[in-house]
């Protein structure tokens, strides 16, 4: 967890850098428009330390709560907006270790079934184990496409295929990926496959074709029908409540609410790419 | 001398008028005959009037496309999914027929026409395909 901050008004605290953050999601001066790329040439993004920005966060929360709509279903012929920012908060507390039903329930939804060739196969989401040599604690989290506010595979792809939906969801415009892999490459959580073997029997919502990358949507195709991600409904189905999904830019969110109370972390902030997934208990 | 001209102007048409009158009887004929026999879709009509749908279908796909991709706009009208279910083709075991069938609907013109759009080697040519489709029926790109 990096201490550094870009508030640059209101997390001084933490000892930090100050830099006026992209999209802070705390900062009530950034959040609003968004218009972060025109406004800001530093490619950096808030990374409040907890303790430093709680206090900050609570301050700012009342500004924002005035500034920020109230989020309803949106209707299918309306464009997604800025003033979301889809994120999923991760429970690691409440992941068990023999359990891949998120896994499970995202590959018969996208229909990315393998060849039983873990070399190649496709792999949108994957369990991930930990254990902490020292002490034993051990922990078990699902690990995916994060979501990325400022995507290292955004920025390397050639051909503009990966890019960035103003709501936050990462994705690959596979009618324009030539396959090249520069961002399986450039992605820091490995999160992308390649689709080496001709699929078969694709869901009618999930194309899938051979030579291209793909990976985590998101489920933008449930988002869009406002109905739960794959992953997050199995999950909450079996009772195991550890993903929970919502729009980070809504403090009233269910995510936005837990995300205030309880400490949580992101996979490598250092790299800065401000991930909209979200863990706590790691 | 100005006259002169406008006559030859007017037998001119004449000629070629009638000359295309004759055709025409002979060339609806022959379309008839040879060309695709395309399957109807379900309901009355399509999204859009027939004819428009004939020539510019692929502009709609294109442009609904990337609206659903960049902006999340997920409206059925011009949607490919809405299309397949739409224009489904049974086969012999009462199943809609792949696009590894010369009979698809999205099949019988382009074979005709000899254009290949890869769109189904990643789009579902069914309405549904959760249901493995034994092999040799599969949904790859043609
Ligand atoms: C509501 C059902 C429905 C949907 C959805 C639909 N169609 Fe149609 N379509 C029809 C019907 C019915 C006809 C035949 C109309 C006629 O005979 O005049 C037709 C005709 C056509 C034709 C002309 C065929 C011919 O006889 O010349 C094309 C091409 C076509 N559709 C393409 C599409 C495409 C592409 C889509 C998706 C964007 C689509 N249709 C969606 C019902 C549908
Ligand atoms: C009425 C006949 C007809 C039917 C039915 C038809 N198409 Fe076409 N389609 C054509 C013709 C003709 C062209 C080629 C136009 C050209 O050369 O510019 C074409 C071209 C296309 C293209 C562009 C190909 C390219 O390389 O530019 C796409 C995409 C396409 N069709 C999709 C579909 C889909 C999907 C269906 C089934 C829902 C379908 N078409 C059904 C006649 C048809
Ligand atoms: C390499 C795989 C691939 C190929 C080939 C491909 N698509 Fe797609 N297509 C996708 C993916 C992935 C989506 C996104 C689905 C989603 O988000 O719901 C998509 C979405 C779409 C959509 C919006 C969703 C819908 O059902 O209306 C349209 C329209 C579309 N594609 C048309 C085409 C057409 C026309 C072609 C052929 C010229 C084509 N695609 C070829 C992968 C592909």
């Amino acid at each position: 967890m990096s201490t550094r901050c870009t508030c640059a008004e209101t997390c001084q605290q933490a000892g930090s850098v100050p830099r006026r953050s992209l999209s802070c999601t705390t900062c009530t001066r950034t959040t609003g428009g968004s218009e972060s790329t025109k406004t800001v040439g530093t490619m950096v993004s808030r990374r409040c330390a907890i303790t430093g920005a709680l206090s900050a966060f609570v301050v700012s929360h009342g500004v924002f709560l005035l500034l920020s709509k109230v989020v309803a279903a949106k209707p299918a012929d309306q464009s997604v907006s800025r003033t979301i920012r889809w994120g999923l908060l991760v429970d690691v507390t409440k992941c068990t270790e023999g359990c891949s039903s998120c896994v499970d329930a995202c590959r018969e939804e996208h229909g990315w079934t393998g060849f039983g060739r873990p070399a190649t196969d496709p792999q949108w989401i994957r369990k991930l184990f930990l254990k902490d040599r020292a002490t034993g604690y051990a922990v078990s989290l699902p690990i995916m496409c994060q979501h990325c506010e400022f995507p290292p595979c955004v920025d390397v792809c050639p051909t503009g295929a990966s890019f960035r939906r103003a709501d936050g969801i990462v994705l690959v415009d596979r009618h324009i990926c030539i396959g090249c892999r520069y961002c399986m490459m450039a992605c820091p959580y490995n999160a992308r496959s390649f689709v080496h073997e001709t699929p078969r029997n694709q869901q009618p919502h999930t194309p899938r074709g051979k030579g291209c990358v793909e990976s985590c949507t998101l489920c933008a195709h449930r988002i869009d029908h406002d109905r739960p991600l794959a992953c997050v409904e199995r999950c909450t189905e079996l009772g195991h409540q550890a993903l929970l999904f919502g729009n980070l830019n809504d403090p009233r969110s269910d995510i936005s609410q837990r995300l205030a109370s309880y400490a949580s972390v992101r996979v490598r902030p250092d790299l800065r790419t401000n991930p909209g997934i979200y863990y706590q208990g790691l | 001398m100005r006259s002169d001209d406008d006559w030859g102007l007017s037998r001119l048409l004449v000629v070629f008028l009638v000359i295309i009158n004759c055709m025409a009887p002979a060339v609806t004929k022959a379309g008839d005959k040879m060309g695709p026999l395309i399957p109807k879709g379900k309901g009355e009509r399509c999204v859009e009037e027939t004819g428009f749908m004939r020539r510019n279908h692929m502009e709609l796909l294109k442009h609904q496309r990337d609206e659903t991709l960049y902006k999340g706009i997920r409206t059925k009208r011009h949607s490919l999914q809405e299309c397949i279910a739409c224009h489904t083709v049974l086969g012999p075991n009462g199943r809609p027929v792949t696009i590894a069938s010369p009979e698809h609907f999205c099949n019988v013109c382009h074979a005709y026409v000899a254009v290949t759009p890869d769109c189904f080697m990643c789009h579902a040519s069914t309405p549904g395909s959760s249901d493995p489709l034994p092999s040799g029926d599969s949904n790859e790109g043609k």
